[in-house]
């Protein structure tokens, strides 16, 4: 007993001390080494296309927290084209405004990785987002696609339910994007585990909406019992839904889709009732990631290619009984912002 | 050279034809389904919007020229017009500024065409680039623009007649208008004289120019009609269709269904069977679930075959060789 009270008293003695040495020191030496560190530097982003709602909302959140530390931040806009893609990276990297930080939203596994070297060779960090690569970039801050595919099975299962035909109908991407392939394997993973559960067609989209609708309708024609289809991306998903409501399966066919948690995208699509659920990326979130990575490589003092390091977001499936006010964000309300400013 | 003559009486349309009603008749039997009155419907349907930009494509090329420019417009323009609706613009006047940009372009088409004597695969190459860029970055402000809820475009994809959907019967009465256009009016018959031998065509006096800038209007005008369509359909439209396929397949129906890129030969019938090949290929292919890579690959391949047995019987001719085709 003796011994605790002296220890408590030597505690309650160094909190004491704890709290008042501040007062001591005049500067915190933190702000002055980060700003050293992160002054002036360049940090730019080329995602497979400006005009989406991931894309804006990153360079949102980048923008702003780059802005804020004193350095610049740009966007490339290759509009879905890989060859623009890669000249944007190739000039940035041989210009006199060579980026300090490079994130890049790699269109599929192999295209850019020579250039990502280059890039790293040059001394310029890159981050991949959203899409991997087979390129060992110094971070990746993403979707672990694999998880992202065994959640929606989930869904699709639960929103199926026991009695239901337990079909299930996928409409993929296409056969060479990693988020593609990925979300695939990790649907399978857990519809193998439930092998009552049959998948009765899985045809592609090539990410098209007008695709989507044309392939679900065959798919619904063949199958009208399917309870539920899987689209692998927000963006053509509408193709999908469009071809289940002219089939009149509304509420009949429980539609699982992936997005980045747009308002107008998901949120407001899950509240009518189009979407039983989506796997939503938190944007905000996955931002705050990036840019806690860029500000901790700008200060590692670690050359550019020498560390590998994943940051996968935390991934739900959001359905509309648990849909909050917050858990979608608003692109009109950013770009409101941004016209404000 | 028995067989050589039948080869030579069976054209282009008629092989293609033959071959559209034997995978029909295959696909009928070996596939579960296929023949289900709802399933030819959705063959019909989705090959609707790509039959109605095919329609206006076939008079181009009949004119012996192309519009690259069919897919930037269809897109952009039902884009610009989603997007003046969404921050407020009222519906007539919004629709008149997207008609009128429409017009304009379809005019400045044919104006460098048949004034400026640019070959029209440049010509509609640039604008189409031009419009795309344009309106992209300075009209709209994201690749998918909604259709505004309870809108008459988003009503529109709504409307069925018998189970069927609108654009099935949009896309029969359109080519039911370019069938009387084509082969009873003098403007229509006018068209195959001037994509035959445009020369010979000046010198009876028939207004080759003017003509050919009403093509070339005419082929946007019909673009904007499937632009509202897709729009309708789907409840929005998406710009990156733009970077698709869409606009090689466009001239895959208008080829393949034996439109000789020469000019001068076809018409309405022939989009009619190359939209029938693709529809029945494609339904087929989806109902087997061939990944899309070796869809792309069937489809190219059959493209190679039409252009090379079109180059077999309808061999280049005097006029084209010295005139040179598109």
């Amino acid at each position: 007993m003796k011994l605790i009270r002296t220890l408590m008293a030597a505690a309650t003695a160094l909190a004491v001390t704890a709290f008042v040495a501040p007062t001591f020191a005049a500067d915190d030496p933190g702000p002055a080494a980060y700003a050293q560190a992160l002054k002036g530097k360049r940090v730019m982003l080329v995602p497979l296309a400006m005009g989406f709602d991931l894309a804006q909302g990153w360079a949102h959140y980048l923008k702003k927290e780059v802005e804020a530390w004193g350095g610049t931040f740009e966007t490339r806009d290759p509009n879905w084209v890989v060859d623009a893609g890669a000249q944007a990276i190739t000039d940035a990297i041989s210009s006199d405004t060579r980026p300090d930080v490079l994130i890049i939203h790699a269109p599929d596994l192999n295209s850019y990785s020579k250039l990502m070297k280059k890039a790293q060779a040059a001394g310029t960090y890159v981050i991949l987002v959203d899409n991997p690569a087979n390129f060992p970039a110094d971070a990746f801050v993403g979707s672990d696609w694999d998880r992202l595919g065994q959640l929606e099975a989930e869904a699709a299962i639960k929103g199926c339910g026991e009695n239901s035909s337990k079909k299930i109908g996928l409409v993929q991407g296409d056969q060479a994007n990693s988020s593609s392939l990925y979300q695939y394997a990790g649907i399978m993973k857990v519809l193998d585990k439930h092998p009552d559960f049959k998948v009765v067609a899985k045809p592609d989209s090539n990410w098209d909406a007008t695709t989507s609708r044309n392939v679900t309708t065959t798919m619904l024609q063949q199958n009208p019992d399917i309870c539920s289809i899987i689209d692998f991306w927000d963006g053509d998903a509408t193709g999908a839904s469009a071809a289940i409501r002219d089939a009149k399966l509304d509420g009949k066919v429980f539609l699982v889709t992936t997005g980045g948690g747009e308002k107008a995208a998901d949120c407001d699509k899950l509240q009518d009732g189009t979407y039983g659920a989506v796997v939503m990326t938190e944007l905000a979130r996955q931002s705050g990631d990036m840019n806690a990575i860029i500000k901790f490589l700008l200060q590692s003092g670690q050359p550019a290619g020498t560390s590998h390091t994943y940051i996968y977001t935390l991934e739900k499936a959001t359905t509309k009984a648990d849909l909050k006010p917050d858990s979608c964000w608003d692109l009109k309300a950013l770009q409101a912002e941004a016209a404000a400013k | 050279m028995g067989g050589w003559l039948n080869f030579r009486s069976l054209n282009q349309e008629g092989i293609v034809f033959a071959i559209a009603v034997v995978l029909f008749v295959a696909a009928a039997i070996g596939l579960p389904g296929f023949i289900d009155p709802n399933n030819l419907v959705a063959i019909v349907r989705s090959v609707s919007v790509l039959g109605i930009l095919a329609l206006g494509m076939a008079v181009v090329i009949i004119g012996r020229g192309i519009d690259l420019s069919a897919v930037a417009i269809m897109a952009m323009s039902v884009a610009w017009y989603l997007q003046l609706l969404n921050t407020g613009t009222p519906d007539g006047l919004a629709f008149t500024y997207v008609l009128a940009g429409v017009l304009a372009i379809g005019l400045l088409n044919g104006f460098l065409v048949a004034y400026a004597d640019v070959p029209a695969i440049f010509v509609t190459l640039a604008t189409g680039s031009f419009v795309f860029g344009y309106v992209r970055s300075q009209l709209i402000t994201q690749d998918a623009v909604p259709v505004p809820q309870g809108h008459w475009v988003e009503l529109l994809g709504g409307l069925r007649f018998l189970d069927v959907p609108i654009e099935v019967f949009v896309f029969a009465g359109l080519a039911f208008l370019f069938f009387l256009f084509l082969r009873y009016t003098k403007w229509g018959r006018y068209i195959y004289f001037a994509g035959d031998n445009p020369v010979a065509a000046r010198n009876i006096g028939i207004p080759v120019r003017p003509m050919l800038v009403l093509r070339y209007v005419l082929s946007a005008f019909v673009a904007l009609i499937a632009g509202l369509l897709t729009a309708a359909s789907l409840h929005s439209i998406n710009t990156r269709v733009v970077n698709s396929t869409l606009l090689y397949d466009i001239v895959l129906v208008a080829v393949i269904g034996g439109i000789g890129l020469s000019g001068g030969r076809g018409g309405v019938r022939n989009v009619l069977v190359g939209a029938a090949l693709i529809g029945i290929l494609l339904n087929a292919m989806t109902i087997i679930d061939i990944p899309l890579l070796y869809q792309n690959l069937i489809k190219a391949a059959i493209l190679l075959g039409a252009i090379i047995v079109d180059g077999i019987i309808n061999p280049r001719d005097e006029q084209t060789a010295q005139q040179g085709d598109i």
